[in-house]
C-alpha cells in the first residue's frame, strides 16, 4: 500500500510528478487519436484503432469531435503550465496546493470523459463530467488570478534587477495575472457561445467559415476565443521561460510592459469582435506587435546569458564569434527554446504575415480548401512549437545530463523543426509547384514531416518510459523529486509570509 | 557521427528537390487503358419536389418543382463535343492557348475580397497546362485516348456554366445538387454513411486506381465507375445516391450555380479523387474564384423536368 500511496504523492502533489502525468496524459491522446487521421489512416490503422477501442465516428459528428479533441488537449497544457506558474512564481502554499488539485480534476475529467462522450457513443452524462471539468478549470484561474493579485504588499520586489513599478510592484507578475485575467475572460467568450448550442449556434470549425462575408456573432465570438486561447497559452509560456532564465536586467524592463500592453491591446482587440469586426484585426495586429518584441527581448537576454554562462564555466574572458556561437549551442536544452521562438517566425507569424499581405493576390485565388491548409497548418505549427518548448523545460527540470540531455535536446529541436518545416512547405506547396505535379513534393514533404514528427515522438516515449521504471524502483529520481519538488526559478528571495515549495 | 547525419539530411533535400523538379518533364498528354463502366452518361435522373435534410445539421431543405440532374458528371467526350459545336456557332474562341467564352458579367457588392466580375471574354478551358485531356488541333477538339468517360476537368466554372447554357440546361444550384446527392433522408455519403476504398475515389483509393491504370499519381475514374463491377481485379461496390446518381462523392468536385451576394467565389460539392474522406460528406463546400480551373473539378448540369422530351 506504501508503494501506491508514496508514487500517488509523487505523481499528484509534487509539481514535477503533475507535470509528468500530464504530459504522460497528452502524449496518450497523441499517439492513440494520431492515428486517426493523415497517413496512419491511410496506412489503414485507423480502422484498427476504431475496432480496438470500439470507437463510434459517425461522419456527420467529426466537426464535434475535433473540437473535443483540441480542449481535451489544450486543458491537459494549461494545467501543465498553471503547475508551472504556482510553482516559480510566489504563491502561497495552500494556495499553490488548491489551485494544482483542482486544475488537475478538472483536466483530468474534461479530457476522459470529453473525449469518452464524442468517440465513444455520445453518452451524456460523460458530456455533463466534461462540463464540470472545464468548470472547475475556470474555477482554478480564478483561485490563480487570486493568487497572483500583484499589489500585496509581500510580492514587492527587492531586486530592482527585475522590471518594476515606482511602488515596487514586480511587472512580471502583472503580465501573469494580466494573461491569467484575459484566459478567464476569454473562455468565458466560448463557453456563452457554447451555451447556446442547438440554439442559434452550431458545431462548425472556424476554417471553413473564413470565405462566407457574414458571420454570426456566435461564430465570431468562438473564432475569437479559439485564437485568444492559443496566443495566451503562448505567452504564458513565454513567460514561464522567462522565469526559467532568471530574465532580468534592462530587456526585462523593456520586455514586462510590452507584454502587459500587449496583452491588454489583443485581449481588447478579441472581446470586440463581435459589435466592431472590421477594425479588432487591426487592434490584434498592434497588440501582437508588443507581445513578439517582449519575446525577442527574452530570447536576446537569453541567448547572452547562455554565452556568457558558458564562456564562464570555461574561464574564457574574451572570446570571438564562432567561440561564442559554440557557446550559444552548447546546452540545446535551453537554446532550444529560445530558438523555437525565433523559428516561430518563419512558420507562423511569417507564413500569417505573408498571407495576409497577399491574400487577395494569391490565397483567394486558391480554393477553400487549399486555403484551409495554411490556416489549420500554421496553428498547428504554433501548437506544436509550445509544446517542444514544454518538453525541453520538463527534460531540464528532470535534469537530463551529459550526452543524453544533447541527444535529447538536438533530436527534439532538429526533427520538430523539420516537421514543422515540412508541414510550412506543404501548406504552401502551390506557390512553388503546378497543382499536377504536387504528388512528389506532396510525398517528400510527408515524409519529412513524418520522419521529424517520429524523431520527436520517439525520444518523448523513451523519456516517459524511463520515467515509468523509475517509478518501479525504491530509490528513484521520483523519491528525488518528491523530496525536492521546487522548479529552479530564483528570482527574488522569499519573502516573510510567503512559503515556498519544499521547504514546508 | 554528426557528419553522417547532415550528410544524410543533404541526400535526402536534394533528392526532395530532384523529384519535384524531375515532373517538369511530365509529358502534357497521357494515354491510359480505356475502362467501359457500362453506365450511360447521357442519362438524366428525375428527381422529384419535397422536403428533405440540408446540411451537416440536417436542416428542413426544400424544393418545390421536379427536375432532372445528369446521372454521371460531364465527360471529356461530352465536352469536347460541345467545343466542337459552340467553335462552329462562334460562342467560343481560342485565345492564347486558352478556350474563351464571353460572360455578361454579374453584381459587384464591392466587399472585401470580392472579385469584380465584367463582361467580357473569361476562360473556360487553358489548352497548354498539364492534367487538360482535351487537345485542339487547329480544327478542332479531340480528347485524350482513354480519357473519354473520365469527367472533363480543368474547366473554369465559366466553362462549366456555358456547357449548360449551351444546350438549354443549367448548372445545379447548392440544394438542387444535394437532394440530388442525398435523397430524403440524413445520410452522409450518397449511398450511406459509411465509405471505403470500394466506393469511390479518394485519397484512400488513390493507390488501387493507380495499378488499375499503371500510373504514379492519383487520377480520376471514368464516370459511373463505382457501380459493383469488376475492373481487373479492383471489385467495386454500387455507390449510387438514392435516385441513381454516380459519383456525387469523389472523383471531381463539381461547380454548381449560386452567386452569392459580397463575394465571388463559387461553390463546389463532392470532393475529389485528391481529396480525405470527410471532404466527401454530403454538406462538405470547397469553393473559388469562377475563373479557377484545377485537375479535380468537373461539373454536372440539371434541367427542368419539362425539358426532358425537347431535348429527346
Amino acid at each position: 500500500m506504501k508503494f501506491f500511496i508514496e508514487r500517488f504523492h509523487f505523481l499528484f502533489k509534487s509539481t514535477k510528478g503533475l507535470v509528468l502525468v500530464a504530459i504522460a496524459m497528452i502524449s496518450l491522446v497523441t499517439a492513440i487519436w494520431g492515428t486517426l487521421s493523415g497517413p496512419l489512416a491511410e496506412w489503414g490503422i485507423k480502422d484498427v484503432t476504431v475496432r480496438l477501442l470500439g470507437m463510434k465516428l459517425n461522419p456527420v459528428q467529426r466537426e464535434g469531435r475535433i473540437i473535443m479533441l483540441y480542449h481535451a488537449i489544450a486543458m491537459a497544457v494549461m494545467a501543465i503550465e498553471v503547475y508551472f506558474i504556482t510553482s516559480i512564481v510566489q504563491i502561497k502554499k495552500h494556495r499553490q496546493s488548491i489551485i494544482n488539485a483542482t486544475v488537475t480534476v478538472g483536466y483530468l475529467c474534461a479530457m476522459i470523459f470529453g473525449l469518452g462522450f464524442a468517440y465513444f457513443g455520445y453518452n451524456w452524462t460523460f458530456h455533463g463530467l466534461f462540463l464540470f471539468g472545464l468548470s472547475l478549470i475556470f474555477f482554478s484561474g480564478i483561485l490563480l488570478a487570486e493568487a497572483l493579485w500583484p499589489w500585496r504588499k509581500e510580492y514587492r520586489v527587492s531586486n530592482l534587477e527585475y522590471a518594476h513599478t515606482k511602488k515596487g510592484v514586480d511587472l512580471e507578475r502583472i503580465a501573469f495575472f494580466a494573461m491569467t485575467l484575459s484566459a478567464l475572460g476569454s473562455a468565458m467568450f466560448g463557453a456563452v457561445a457554447g451555451s447556446y448550442w442547438g440554439q442559434g449556434h452550431q458545431t462548425f470549425l472556424a476554417e471553413n467559415l473564413i470565405r462566407i462575408p457574414y458571420k454570426t456573432p456566435f461564430e465570431l465570438a468562438v473564432i475569437g476565443h479559439l485564437h485568444i486561447m492559443l496566443t495566451l497559452i503562448a505567452v504564458a509560456i513565454t513567460l514561464v521561460v522567462g522565469r526559467w532564465f532568471d530574465f532580468k536586467g534592462v530587456f526585462h524592463k523593456i520586455a514586462m510592459p510590452l507584454m502587459i500592453i500587449g496583452i491588454i491591446i489583443i485581449t481588447i482587440g478579441v472581446w470586440i469582435i463581435v459589435p466592431y469586426r472590421p477594425i479588432a484585426h487591426t487592434i490584434i495586429y498592434v497588440g501582437s506587435v508588443f507581445i513578439m518584441l517582449a519575446a525577442l527581448m527574452l530570447v536576446i537576454y537569453g541567448w547572452k546569458k547562455l554565452i556568457h554562462d558558458r564562456l564562464t564555466e570555461q574561464g574564457i574572458t574574451k572570446a570571438g564569434f564562432w567561440r561564442s556561437f559554440k557557446a550559444l549551442l552548447h546546452d540545446p536544452i535551453k537554446f532550444g527554446p529560445l530558438w523555437q521562438m525565433v523559428f516561430m517566425n518563419f512558420t507562423v507569424s511569417g507564413v500569417g504575415i505573408f498571407m495576409a499581405a497577399k491574400l487577395d493576390e494569391i490565397f483567394r485565388v486558391w480554393p477553400l480548401r487549399e486555403e484551409r491548409i495554411v490556416l489549420t497548418g500554421h496553428w498547428h505549427v504554433l501548437a506544436g512549437i509550445i509544446a517542444t518548448i514544454i518538453m525541453m523545460y520538463y527534460a531540464d527540470i528532470v535534469g537530463l545530463k551529459g550526452k543524453i540531455r544533447k541527444w535529447f535536446g538536438w533530436i527534439l529541436i532538429i526533427g520538430s523543426d523539420i516537421a514543422f518545416a515540412s508541414a510550412t512547405l506543404f501548406s504552401l506547396k502551390r506557390l512553388f509547384v503546378k497543382q499536377y505535379f504536387q504528388e512528389p513534393f506532396t510525398k517528400w514533404s510527408m515524409l519529412f514531416l513524418e520522419i521529424g514528427l517520429a524523431s520527436v515522438l520517439i525520444i518523448l516515449a523513451m523519456l516517459l518510459l524511463w520515467r515509468l521504471f523509475d517509478l518501479f524502483k525504491k530509490e528513484g529520481v521520483w523519491k528525488k523529486e518528491l523530496i525536492s519538488p521546487k522548479l529552479e526559478a530564483s528570482k527574488t528571495t522569499v519573502l516573510p509570509g510567503v512559503s515556498e515549495e519544499g521547504k514546508q | 557521427m554528426r557528419k553522417r547525419m547532415f550528410f544524410i539530411l543533404v541526400i535526402l533535400l536534394m533528392l526532395m528537390l530532384n523529384q519535384s523538379c524531375e515532373q517538369s518533364n511530365f509529358p502534357l498528354h497521357l494515354e491510359i487503358p480505356y475502362i467501359e463502366t457500362g453506365v450511360d452518361y447521357n442519362e438524366w435522373a428525375l428527381i422529384p419536389a419535397g422536403e428533405f435534410y440540408s446540411g451537416q445539421q440536417n436542416n428542413l431543405g426544400k424544393i418545390d418543382y421536379d427536375y432532372e440532374i445528369m446521372i454521371t458528371d460531364v465527360t471529356n467526350e461530352q465536352y469536347a463535343k460541345y467545343l466542337n459545336e459552340a467553335l462552329k456557332k462562334g460562342t467560343v474562341k481560342i485565345e492564347n492557348n486558352k478556350v474563351m467564352g464571353y460572360y455578361p458579367g454579374e453584381r459587384f457588392d464591392g466587399h472585401k475580397h470580392e472579385q469584380q466580375i465584367k463582361a467580357g471574354y473569361w476562360i473556360y478551358v487553358p489548352l497548354d497546362e498539364p492534367g487538360v485531356r482535351l487537345k485542339f488541333n487547329g480544327e478542332g477538339f479531340t480528347v485524350d485516348k482513354g480519357f473519354e468517360n473520365h469527367p472533363v476537368t480543368m474547366i473554369t466554372w465559366f466553362g462549366a456554366n456555358a456547357y449548360c447554357e449551351f444546350y438549354g440546361w443549367d448548372l445545379p444550384s447548392e440544394m438542387e445538387w444535394e437532394k440530388a446527392a442525398r435523397g430524403t433522408d440524413t445520410r452522409a455519403y450518397p449511398w450511406g454513411d459509411e465509405i471505403n476504398e470500394h466506393l469511390a475515389n479518394y485519397n484512400r483509393s488513390n493507390k488501387l486506381i493507380r495499378k488499375l491504370f499503371g500510373l504514379d499519381s492519383g487520377i480520376t475514374t471514368p464516370v459511373g465507375f463505382f457501380n459493383g463491377r469488376e475492373y481487373k481485379g479492383f471489385q467495386t461496390k454500387n455507390a449510387q445516391s438514392p435516385y441513381g446518381l454516380y459519383d456525387m462523392a469523389g472523383n471531381v468536385w463539381q461547380w454548381t450555380r449560386d452567386d452569392y451576394p459580397d463575394m465571388s467565389d463559387r461553390f463546389m460539392r463532392g470532393g475529389s479523387w485528391a481529396n480525405y474522406d470527410y471532404n466527401l460528406r454530403i454538406w462538405a463546400r470547397n469553393s473559388s474564384r469562377p475563373d479557377y480551373y484545377a485537375i479535380n473539378v468537373g461539373f454536372r448540369c440539371v434541367r427542368k423536368a419539362s425539358q426532358k422530351n425537347e431535348a429527346n
